[in-house]
């Protein structure tokens, strides 16, 4: 396997050969963890020429379906720790055709380019004409109608969040595909990169026909006939939304509530029916779980005459931008979604901070003399109008809001009610302590690190916090392997252990279902040591007070409990690595 | 009656490329070297997603434009592929016009031979394999 790297500074690149990392650490966030460590100054500032992106793909990719996952490791500018994101589109399909294990991404530019590999190519474009274009719509379609590789390329971009430096930008791709969560947008727009285009066309042998179209259709089957996919091939991650807010457990209001009383309006449900205009896939997937609604909208002035804008829903977006925000109407929700889609934002992320930015207004600890606009909940046009300052950031307040919901609350105050783990804007899910737990210890401070919204819902009775921890941090260990193959995580029950080795074995791979874990938990050591040195502190995460104020699925949380989750996790987890 | 591969509704089209990777599968090869079907998104997905494969003409322009006959007109439609014949000019490439011939990473052509292999990965009835008339 190939690792390709680029630096910035000096407009060089060199391609190395790298199957040691490979063979070791399987891929993706496995190899990334690795190259991190070799490549970067662990004390760099996230939004210095020293900071360095990674991006890796797996041994599966392209050679079996849903294993079309791109894994980005950066420093984050939002937490100054770890920054983790994966992301699918055609990200992996192109990086691994073009020949490649890994990219890294070195340096600064001095002036905006834009970056194309074309196989064993890298090109330098000047991307000065195109910088500053706030719509990441846009600026995708420029470079695809520029560059060449129609339908063998990623074109992974920045809008005007990356490029203002918002901490919380994404990285946006195949117009609906996102490296969300922790600021790698801000991280392009530091480096002055407005885009990575990867154009990737070639194959390598199949070792064993046979055995490898017995697994792939193997995995073919359990895909689309054993229901494990079912929820994201019917109404995507969106049915999520109607069950949640019926077992109080959808943040509403900046998690004033957890029952919303429009959910029935922003559903799965309603969306499919009123609004659902087509679906795509990522590359190498037949469950095509992109929702695309399609919004009609008349102009402002003149009758009869209306554009219509498709938008990409799903089930983060409707909480942070709907239930969150107070959000009730379908086509107020799908407006705040295109306006983060537009400039590239975290919706999760831009919509925590203007829920928390609400009750702030609300409280008297900021005045509309910060906020410039009106922020009540359920008013659509208000949050239109900050998102725009979020980006343009014309005063103190949204420079500072800008930074996120942590930074923010410390400036402004309001801590108690500022949602965030880890420095990391909260997902959407209020529903125990494992939830929490969960987000707190996730080494993403993601929900999808060890999914403790789902444990709580499967839980009897509540067990002792220890026992939470080892099941959370068990999951996490597999996670580790999954997003090492980047298989998507909506795949991950077609994608057991023993499938896993199966396909392993096809291509030419020993291994078994006990190595895969021991894997697992390596790559979670190593992953967390590196944290570590990027100087986490587990006694620095903040348990933001609303969480125990506001009764969710399991009633009203403890506190204690959470703290003693953590104590354990500290000891029996991070005191052995230190 | 010949078969060939056929579009049954593009418009259900969700740019899977599933088709792509099955007809490289068909060579021994995992990727997309091989293939001679090309998943693509009209001018980025907001506006859906096409596949583009050979038509099978009658009078094939690529076939016509190739100095080594590497490309010969087939019964019925489309054309027969000797690679061992090809020089790797491109002028076929350059010849289709709707752009079905597409340039492997050795500069020989990959094209679709109407095997209908793909069909079978189609997940969402977009394409078919279907005798025609000739």
């Amino acid at each position: 396997m190939k690792v390709l790297k680029i630096d910035l500074s000096k407009y060089r690149y060199e391609i190395e050969d790298r199957r040691d990392l490979f063979e070791e650490w399987i891929g993706g966030t496995g190899v990334a963890v690795q190259l991190l460590k070799e490549e970067m100054d662990l004390n760099a500032d996230p939004l210095s020429e020293e900071n360095v992106i990674v991006f890796a793909v797996g041994p599966f990719t392209p050679a079996y379906p849903l294993a079309s996952k791109t894994v980005a490791m950066f420093k984050s500018p939002l937490t100054g720790n770890l920054g983790e994101s994966h992301a699918g589109g055609r990200t992996a399909v192109a990086i691994a055709n073009a020949g490649y294990g890994a990219i890294v991404i070195k340096g600064k530019s001095k002036k905006p380019v834009y970056i194309v590999v074309h196989n064993d190519k890298v090109y330098f474009r000047d991307a000065r004409v195109i910088w500053g274009i706030a719509d990441s719509l846009i600026v995708g379609r420029i470079i695809a109608e520029r560059e060449k590789g129609r339908g063998i390329r990623t074109v992974m971009r920045i809008g005007g969040g990356g490029c203002n430096l918002v901490r919380y930008a994404c990285v946006t791709t195949e117009t609906y595909r996102h490296f969300g969560r922790l600021g790698l947008g801000a991280v392009f727009g530091s480096k002055n990169l407005m885009a990575l285009v990867v154009i990737g066309r070639g194959s390598r042998k199949v070792p064993d026909r046979r055995k490898y179209k017995d697994v792939y259709e193997k995995i073919m089957k359990l895909a689309l006939e054993s229901g494990a996919m079912k929820k994201y091939h019917l109404l995507g991650t969106a049915v999520n939304v109607l069950p949640l807010n019926e077992i109080r457990s959808l943040p509403t209001k900046n998690l004033r509530s957890t029952v919303f009383e429009k959910a029935e309006e922003i559903s799965g449900e309603a969306l499919a029916e009123h609004n659902l205009g087509r679906r795509i896939a990522c590359s190498h997937c037949p469950i095509a779980c992109v929702h695309i609604a399609a919004l009609r909208i008349p102009y402002e002035t003149e009758p009869y005459f209306y554009k219509t804008i498709m938008i990409s829903y799903d089930y983060e977006l409707i909480y942070a931008l709907g239930s969150m925000l107070g959000i009730g109407s379908r086509e107020g929700l799908l407006r705040l979604i295109h306006k983060v889609e537009i400039y590239g934002l975290d919706a999760m992320s831009t919509g925590v901070c203007l829920a928390w930015a609400t009750e702030a207004l609300e409280r008297g600890l900021i005045s509309e003399k910060e906020t410039l606009v009106k922020l009540s909940f359920g008013d659509v046009d208000g949050y239109m109008k900050a998102i725009d300052y979020i980006v343009k950031q014309p005063n103190e307040f949204y420079k500072v809001l800008a930074q996120g919901v942590e930074k923010a609350s410390d400036v402004y105050g309001g801590k108690e009610f500022a949602l965030a783990f880890g420095k990391n804007e909260m997902p959407g899910y209020h529903v125990g302590h494992a939830t929490h737990i969960g987000y707190l210890i996730g080494l993403r401070h993601s929900h999808l690190d060890n999914a403790g919204y789902s444990l709580d819902q499967k839980l009897k009775e509540i067990p002792p916090p220890n026992e939470i921890v080892d099941k959370l941090v068990k999951e996490e260990e597999w996670r580790q392997v999954l997003s090492s193959l980047v298989v998507c995580f909506f795949a991950r029950g077609v994608y057991k252990p023993e499938i896993v080795a199966e396909a392993f074995d096809a291509l030419g791979y020993e291994t078994s279902e006990e190595e895969l874990k021991l894997k697992g938990e390596k790559i979670y050591r190593e992953k967390l040591k590196l944290k570590i040195k990027m100087g986490f502190d587990p006694d620095s995460l903040r348990l933001p007070k609303r969480i125990f104020e506001t009764e969710c699925f399991q009633g009203k949380l403890s506190e204690e409990y959470i703290r003693e989750a953590l104590r354990y996790w500290k000891e029996r987890y991070v005191l052995p690595l230190v | 009656m010949p078969k060939r591969l056929v579009i049954k509704d593009i418009e259900k089209c969700v740019g899977c490329g599933l088709c792509m990777f099955a007809c490289s599968r068909r060579h021994g090869e995992i990727g997309n070297d091989y293939s001679g079907i090309l998943p693509v998104s009209l001018s980025g997905f907001e506006r859906g997603a096409t596949v583009i494969f050979c038509r099978a003409c009658i009078e094939p322009p690529c076939a016509q434009v190739c100095p080594t006959n590497a490309l010969t007109p087939k019964e019925g439609g489309g054309v027969v592929y000797r690679e061992e014949l090809c020089i790797g000019c491109k002028n076929c490439i350059n010849a289709c016009t709707i752009g079905a011939i597409f340039e492997r990473r050795n500069g020989k052509p990959a094209l679709c031979v109407h095997c209908g292999y793909c069909v079978n990965y189609c997940p969402h009835g977009v394409l078919g394999y279907e005798e025609v008339e000739a």
